[in-house]
């Protein structure tokens, strides 16, 4: 663990993501303590520029606290991100191992299956998810885990398959374990690193597409997010431009910070390949 | 030599004063022809049959090619159109027009009182707002070529206030008799006898209208052409404008936000005038079915926890008049001195829920139940409304998530009576028994058709009311009625009447005369020119 955290330490950026990362949990964290109301509340006057002694990031066209927003915001974002990482990854590993561990027809049809997800565009078919189940938090993650889960499963698979031909794997064969097993003590542990890589590259674009979702009006109406925030203000971006800019950091800031963890995780898991490139 | 001198300044002095004097004449010279409109149409319309469906882009354009009868002046007072003069019999039942000689069709054909009885008996049968009114027509006869006759089956006193060119536009016969109304291919390029002919449609671009020049009134129109344009994102719209591309906008063409940064512009002038006709109403519907929303108590408390000012204000950047009750101020008969009295006063509003026993639980919440305000694709404020009331109904205790839902979704649920709270706009077309009765009447209780009176408000004095005031020829009489039935639906709260709406109209001030009648931006235009 401490090997791993000297690798990880020596990216900057990585750290530096790390941090930020920290900063929007304990954000999330703490919002129904340090933002008790709702942010929904109309709290003040609407309109209020930035830096008022109450409202430090002012209030928006109807009197609502934008700080209250953004951090009640990043709870959304950081639900959204993990639960659709999680499910995602999941079923990707289920239906890419299947197949990249069975082979032959098995692996045939679960491909075409997952290609057929693949050829819709990925953020129309979130849409008329969450359209076809009407706009909730349950319909977002349910979409976003929909569009996202292809590229998992064709990772695992493209692991699986490589590592099923190694002597460890035929040493297991002949000893008797079952194929369940092999896959998940024998093979799973050893395809995880780049798994975990890439689910923490996922967590960030599964909020962006969360905010995506919410800017064009799709996202839970009963939850305050980031991306519904800009979209409601950006009309009114040339006389208030800090009801969109505010929400915008946040997501920039964010989904960057995971993307220097992802690197980070890269450079700790897989030291060859990391000392290659600073070489 | 002097004579010469004198005689000289003289003439000069005579030609000078003669300048003048033919200045002073010249000091409103006739209208310029020629010169180019261009406008917007947003969004593009699926077709220009204005008689088929009521698209409001549609309006717009076809107003320009198909007349009615008559038009109104800002007080609905009808103007001579189609009819040269009509007379009304004694007992109010029997309308005799006498028609204009020398109309021709766009297509050269002749018009004639034919048109007129295929249209209001045939081709309107389905036309949402006008079968209401020739439902209450015994017998319509051409008795020449030039005079038609509606037998009334009782007196209809909004009888003449019914011949707005979008309700009831005269069709051609020969060009509709004997087809398939919904798919005539002159849907697409209509035929009228309006002051402009369709040209051109390119999809998805603009449509083209050109001056007819056997108008039937010579010397008009003034202008060559109108182009409506097709711009669907709202910045570009407010840029072609600013710009001098687009010489008019209306309704929502601009948004709230713009309307105060383009309204001071030079070149730009704004006006709320001419939607008179139109008349929108928004309120916050109950689902009387559902208790406690049938309990007035609960209706009123709702009332004073809604700030109707801050939506006023701040969803609407100050366009629109707080209502004073059920009819729009531009609306016949309105009467100013009826007032809700419903100041915005969240302690007296809980306290009526208190009085009804509605008290708060541990989370203090008193009630829960929902609130489907209208979609988002109608335009940005609406999902201001639903969230601006949720909150207001919060703060005093009640529970209601917001429903999100498409425009054709919130229609089927309205019209299916599935709702609870609902967020509601209609426009009231001039005279109450034309656009305000079809919300308010028992009669109109019919599931599935949506707006109609959906909330399921039955009060016999009200329906007696209308009844009455839909006979009533005598104005003073009437007016009396529609003042008594304003007051008996305050004192219900049927509904709380939050906005009555008020659109900006932008000119640019190259041309004139371009608002000019309670028709607004559905006149024909036959009268806007350019300044020279």
């Amino acid at each position: 663990m401490t090997e791993f955290w000297r690798r990880y330490r020596r990216n900057r950026g990585a750290v530096l993501g790390l941090v930020v990362m920290i900063a929007v949990v304990v954000l999330a964290a703490s919002a129904p303590l340090v933002f008790p109301a709702s942010p929904w509340k109309l709290a003040g006057r609407p309109f209020l520029q930035p830096l008022d002694p109450v409202f430090m990031l002012g209030t928006d066209m109807l009197g609502r606290d934008i700080a209250a927003g953004i951090a009640h915001g990043a709870r959304v974002s950081l639900l959204v991100g993990l639960a659709t990482a999680l499910a995602s990854t999941l079923i990707g590993i289920l239906i890419g191992g299947t197949a990249g561990y069975a082979g032959g027809r098995v692996d045939d049809a679960l491909m075409r299956f997952t290609e057929l997800f693949q050829t819709i565009p990925p953020f129309i078919l979130a849409i008329v998810l969450v359209v076809i189940f009407s706009p909730s938090i349950y319909s977002v993650i349910v979409a976003i885990t929909a569009i996202s889960w292809p590229p998992v499963a064709r990772l695992v698979r493209g692991e699986f398959l490589t590592l099923r031909s190694r002597e460890f794997v035929q040493a297991s064969i002949v000893i008797g374990q079952g194929h369940a097993r092999i896959m998940i003590s024998q093979i799973l542990p050893n395809a995880m690193p780049p798994i975990i890589v890439y689910a923490s590259l996922m967590v960030a674009s599964a909020i962006l597409l969360e905010s995506a979702l919410s800017f064009l009006g799709l996202g839970d109406p009963q939850l305050m997010s980031w991306g519904f925030m800009i979209g409601a203000s950006r009309n009114v971006i040339r006389i208030a431009w800090w009801m969109s800019v505010f929400p915008g950091l946040a997501i920039f800031l964010t989904v960057l910070a995971l993307n220097l963890v992802g690197e980070g995780l890269t450079d700790a898991l897989n030291p060859r390949l990391a000392r290659d490139v600073r070489r | 030599m002097t004579t010469r001198i004198l005689v000289r300044w003289a003439s000069l002095v005579a030609v000078t004063f003669a300048l003048l004097g033919l200045g002073g004449a010249f000091a409103q010279p006739a209208p310029k022809r020629g010169g180019e409109l261009h406008s917007l149409m947003n969004p593009e319309p699926g077709h220009l049959a204005i008689g088929l469906s009521l698209q409001v882009p549609s309006q717009v354009i076809g107003s320009k090619i198909m007349q009615s009868l008559v038009k109104y002046d800002y007080d609905f007072k009808p103007i001579p159109v189609l009819a040269e003069s009509w007379t009304i019999s004694p007992d109010g039942k029997t309308y005799t027009f006498k028609l204009r000689r020398n109309v021709k069709w766009h297509d050269g054909k002749p018009f004639t009182a034919k048109d007129v009885v295929f249209t209001t008996t045939e081709l309107l049968k389905t036309h949402p707002l006008s079968r209401r009114v020739f439902a209450r027509v015994e017998k319509t006869t051409a008795t020449d070529d030039h005079t038609v006759v509606f037998q009334l089956k009782e007196p209809y006193a909004a009888f003449m206030t019914a011949f707005d060119p979008s309700s009831i536009p005269i069709y051609p016969a020969h060009l509709y008799e004997g087809t398939e109304y919904q798919k005539n291919p002159w849907n697409e390029k209509p035929i009228g006898t309006g002051p402009f002919k369709f040209a051109e449609w390119k999809k998805g671009s603009h449509i083209k209208l050109v001056r007819n020049d056997d108008y039937w009134k010579p010397g008009l129109p003034y202008l060559d052409a109108i182009y409506f344009h097709s711009i669907p994102d709202a910045a570009g719209r407010a840029i072609a404008l600013e710009q001098g591309k687009v010489h008019f906008t209306s309704w929502g063409n601009i948004e709230g936000y713009d309307v105060a940064r383009l309204k001071a512009l030079p070149s730009l002038e704004m006006t709320t005038k001419g939607y008179e006709m139109i008349g929108v109403m928004m309120w916050l519907e109950f689902n009387y079915r559902k208790p406690p929303f049938n309990d007035v108590r609960f209706r009123k408390a709702l009332a004073h926890a809604i700030d109707r000012k801050f939506i006023q204000q701040n969803i609407y950047y100050g366009l629109g008049k707080i209502p004073t009750g059920p009819f729009a101020s531009v609306t016949k008969y309105y009467d100013s001195k009826v007032d809700t009295g419903w100041d915005f006063n969240p302690a007296k509003a809980r306290q009526l829920l208190d009085e009804m026993g509605l008290k708060p639980d541990k989370d203090g919440v008193r009630l829960k139940t929902t609130l489907m305000p209208i979609a988002a694709t109608y335009g940005e404020q609406f999902v201001r409304i639903g969230e601006y009331l949720k909150q207001a109904l919060k703060d005093v205790g009640i529970d209601a998530p917001i429903v999100a839902v498409d425009a054709p979704t919130w229609i089927k649920r309205m019209g299916d009576w599935e709702y609870d709270l609902a967020v509601n706009f209609i426009g009231q077309y001039g005279d109450p028994e034309l656009g305000v009765a079809r919300t308010y009447i028992s009669s109109n209780i019919q599931k599935g058709i949506p707006f109609n009176n959906m909330a399921g408000y039955a009060n016999p004095k009200v329906d007696e009311l209308f009844a009455n005031g839909a006979v009533e020829m005598d104005e003073a009489k009437r007016a009396a009625i529609y003042r008594e039935m304003q007051k008996v639906m305050v004192d219900d709260a049927v509904f709380v009447w939050l906005l009555e709406f008020e659109y900006p109209h932008f000119i640019n001030k190259k041309f004139k005369n371009v608002i000019v009648n309670a028709h607004g931006n559905k006149d024909d235009f036959e009268a806007v020119h350019m300044v020279p």
